[in-house]
């Protein structure tokens, strides 16, 4: 496809599949600006296999006692349980992060050291409230 | 902030796309509903985990939860949709692929929304009469 004498000097011969897509990993020390950048897209992408499953716990439940029943023990297997899990910890992350881009969108927060701290503070929120919320209905359904 | 654009061009509010700023406004203005919404829909799992289907559907019947449980799908949905969007955008350049995908992310949000409110008002309206 592309010419390698161009591709060498970087300014000719140069295709879309050429180009380095950002963020430059390989080149790029990880920061935790960059890793919450990435976690974000990653629990939006997880949040919507998770609205599709919803959906279908939806459609169980409008399709009679059988279906809901088996649906209901899928989610509540071993793998439907970690599912769960990892869509809470999904959904308060990216929750908080989403706030924290609103705060941005206002023009505020964007100096280095607050972007990192939010972007910390971001990741235990996820973690923190994702523990807890999970103690809560444990302790709620064995109770 | 300093804004390079003239009077007249924020009043038209079109970008570099020659097009309006809905998509990025409608975006924000999703996620700022999801935050009550998500979180409501997080605590009726709790609740909803400890009951069978006549529980579910008792607690679907009640107007406020049917309700709610369709915001909550639509505007997830669409902003699901407008999320996964860019994601396509900045990964895919190539036309037919990026094409497909971007359909495919519009079918699947738009059925999937769909049948979760159709399902919801079902129940809401017959109380889980199958």
């Amino acid at each position: 496809m592309s010419d390698a004498a161009g591709a060498k000097t970087g300014t000719q011969g140069r295709g879309p599949d050429d180009r380095p897509l950002s963020p430059h990993m390989s080149i790029w020390r990880w920061h935790v600006t960059m890793a919450t950048s990435i976690l974000h897209r990653a629990t939006g992408m997880a949040l919507y296999a998770g609205a599709l499953i919803i959906a279908g716990w939806a459609v169980a439940l409008a399709s009679g006692p059988d279906a809901f029943d088996a649906y209901r023990a899928l989610l509540a297997s071993p793998l439907g349980l970690l599912v769960l899990f990892g869509l809470t910890f999904s959904l308060f992350y990216h929750l908080a992060n989403g706030v924290r881009h609103l705060f941005w969108d206002s023009g505020r927060g964007f100096d280095p050291k607050t972007a990192d701290m939010t972007g910390w503070a971001a990741i235990a929120f996820g973690v923190v409230a994702t523990v807890l919320i999970w103690a809560i209905a444990v302790i709620r359904i064995a109770g | 902030m300093v804004s390079y654009r003239t009077a007249l061009g924020r009043a038209r509010g079109l970008g570099s796309a020659k097009h309006g700023v809905n998509h990025w406004i409608a975006e924000r203005v999703s996620s700022i509903a999801l935050v009550p919404l998500s979180l409501w829909g997080l605590f009726s799992a709790i609740t909803l985990s400890r009951v069978g289907f006549e529980g579910a559907s008792i607690w679907l019947h009640a107007p406020v939860n049917a309700v709610l449980a369709v915001l909550l799908t639509v505007v997830s949905f669409q902003h699901m949709h407008a999320g996964l969007r860019v994601v396509v955008e900045d990964y895919l350049h190539t036309p037919g692929t990026k094409t497909l995908a971007l359909l495919l992310n519009l079918f699947v949000c738009v059925l999937g929304a769909a049948l979760a409110v159709f399902c919801i008002l079902k129940v809401a309206l017959t109380g889980g009469a199958v």
